[in-house]
């Protein structure tokens, strides 16, 4: 087991770079999750801890060690990915034994590692048979046994769920946490989904066109976003803004404060009460969308900006009335408007 | 929905009866040279014997006893089989290489590779025999045999299996990395059986290629690495015309080949189309 301390990490193809200075540190034994949207740059920088992208510049080190220059098996890091990837023509028990062999590893103990990693995800029962008649599900067990049986310092797992159905994906999630909560080993895990980083993660890294955005643990990104981007990427549906114009006029009351001409306000859609008093921000109702457990009423402010209320029952108003909001001060956000970043 | 049915029988009765037409045309030359290696020479030019004669085994007895048939086999085996190996220990490893790692010159390289072919042979006749003869001194052995048609033969190999390795999804050979093989476990343990269908074929078409091969294997042999392409020429006519006897050489050197054909055709078909259906 080991902590991971990534220093002015960068990665470039030809003239373009895609990687512009990462430093991060990884905690031994803490899940981490790198989240953003797609060409954010988060598989490649899974993929250049993997050892499977070269580094074209600063450090990763895998406890004390730089593993700039280490052969990625040789680095103590199992992979998991998203296509499962795994050796069609081997079967299960074949696929999971495979590194081990290759590391020449005594043929009593990859029994013994392969049957017990084999007892924590339940397919024992499949260790016959080949990849191809297995279930989608089962696959990814066996790919993420093939990484356990390896007993490596850090699990990276590539979008694992992404080609699972919903429901599937669910259950699954759930067992990565408790393999993670069993197993104690630093897992780094890549995903665009938000849901999947907030329910895993310790700590989540935010990255944005190769750089990172924020790092913090769920609660923090959602309570403390540093920017604009980050607020708008963690939490559904995603926070509304507004700028002065934008707001009712008892908004300052409600806010605490005056809102700056330089200034948005971010509100998240579950944070807004429907009110009769004073109001932070009035809409006229376009749609509302009823989930039961809660509504998604869609309106527009009298400027034209759409936004989004997450309420416990659907308004008992006619479509096309204007509602209007109010907040609690301590839930706004305060942006900068030209560089997003938090006030 | 009549109408669909009667078109579905249509189509049902005259796509069989096309196909047994066009095989047939395609078969009849082999079948001709069959039926007139059992003729005797004077019978093959005799159009009152075109259809009926008394069949024959000279032709087979007097090519193995006066012809040394098994010498020209013996060498077309042995030059055939180690050309097909060569480019196979050559091409596999040059198109796993192109395939996942390739440069920004890989498509040049492919298509430098495939023009190669459009030399016209006859082009590089004197230059070859004169280097192979006056030069190096390795004019008419399985040597030299060896290599022309290894070398010939690459581009085809390589091109096939670079399409067959390219069907390969890449993050199985980056799981075997993560996994710790060796470059060559990689190709021995990965690559060979993922694309087996498609490295015999590749396989079996360079043989075929090799064994059929006669504009050099002609030109650059005499006697001791003479294939029998260089049988089938040396029967052709000098004294006139025996169409018996050279239909019987022909026969007994296209049949090892078309037996073996006919066997792996399975094999065949479903390398050859592997890329197209997917």
């Amino acid at each position: 087991m080991a902590g991971l301390t990534l220093r002015d990490v960068r990665k470039s193809y030809g003239a373009t770079q895609v990687m512009h200075g990462v430093d991060l540190d990884i905690e031994d034994g803490e899940f981490v999750v790198f989240v953003g949207p797609s060409g954010c740059g988060k598989s490649t920088l899974l993929r250049m801890i993997a050892g499977l992208e070269e580094i074209s510049g600063g450090t990763v080190a895998i406890g004390d060690v730089e593993v700039n220059e280490v052969a990625a098996s040789k680095r103590g890091v199992a992979m998991v990915f998203q296509t499962y990837a795994l050796y069609p023509h081997m079967t299960v028990y074949k696929n999971m034994a495979f590194g081990l062999k290759q590391a020449k590893t005594d043929p009593k103990e990859i029994d013994r590692r392969v049957k017990d990693a084999a007892e924590i995800l339940q397919i024992t029962d499949y260790l016959d048979r080949s990849p191809r008649n297995l279930s989608g599900g089962q696959r990814q067990r066996v790919a993420i046994g093939r990484a356990i049986v390896r007993d490596p310092k850090v699990f990276l797992f590539d979008e694992p769920l992404s080609n699972l159905d919903a429901a599937l994906r669910v259950q699954t999630r759930l067992e990565i946490a408790r393999l993670h909560e069993r197993l104690e080993t630093t897992m780094i895990y890549v995903t665009h989904d938000q849901v999947e980083a907030m329910t895993l993660a310790d700590k989540i890294v935010v990255l944005r066109d190769g750089r990172i955005e924020q790092v913090g643990s769920p609660i923090d990104l959602y309570e403390q976003p540093a920017n604009s981007f980050v607020a708008q990427f963690i939490g559904s549906p995603k926070m509304n803004f507004f700028a002065i114009s934008d707001l009712a006029s008892g908004a300052s009351t409600n806010l605490g404060r005056e809102l700056g001409s330089d200034e948005h306000v971010g509100l998240r859609p579950e944070h807004l009460v429907p009110t009769d008093g004073s109001a932070v921000v009035e809409g006229k109702m376009e749609l509302v969308e009823n989930l039961g457990e809660y509504a998604l009423v869609h309106l527009t402010t009298e400027t034209g900006v759409e936004f989004i209320a997450k309420t416990e029952k659907p308004p008992s108003v006619a479509k096309g009335s204007t509602i209007g909001f109010s907040i609690k001060p301590e839930l706004a956000h305060f942006f900068d408007k030209s560089s997003g970043a938090r006030k | 929905m009549a109408a669909v049915t009667e078109r579905s029988r249509l189509s049902d009765f005259m796509w069989p009866a096309l196909a047994w037409i066009v095989a047939l045309v395609f078969f009849f030359p082999i079948f001709w040279l069959v039926f007139t290696s059992f003729k005797t020479d004077a019978d093959a030019v005799k159009p009152e014997h075109l259809f009926f004669f008394t069949p024959t085994l000279e032709n087979y007895t007097n090519m193995t006893e006066n012809y040394d048939y098994w010498r020209f086999a013996t060498n077309s085996v042995i030059t055939s089989t180690f050309a097909t190996l060569f480019a196979l220990a050559v091409g596999v490893p040059c198109a796993y290489a192109m395939a996942f790692n390739p440069s920004k010159h890989t498509k040049d390289i492919l298509m430098w590779m495939l023009s190669t072919k459009m030399l016209p042979a006859a082009a590089v006749l004197y230059p070859m025999t004169f280097l192979t003869k006056n030069f190096l001194g390795i004019f008419d052995t399985h040597f030299l045999v060896i290599l022309v048609l290894c070398l010939i033969n690459l581009p085809i190999a390589i091109w096939m299996l670079f399409t067959y390795f390219k069907e390969i999804p890449k993050e199985i050979i980056e799981a075997s990395k993560m996994d710790g093989v060796t470059t060559w476990g990689e190709i021995k343990d990965i690559l060979i059986p993922l694309a087996w269908g498609g490295v015999a074929s590749t396989a079996l078409l360079t043989f075929i290629f090799c064994w059929n091969e006669a504009y050099w294997t002609v030109r650059l042999t005499t006697v001791d690495a003479a294939t029998l392409s260089k049988l089938i020429e040396g029967n052709r006519a000098p004294e006139g015309l025996f169409f018996g006897r050279l239909a019987a050489v022909s026969t007994a050197a296209v049949g090892p080949i078309v037996v073996l054909g006919w066997f792996c055709q399975k094999q065949l078909v479903q390398g050859l189309t592997f890329g197209a259906v997917k």
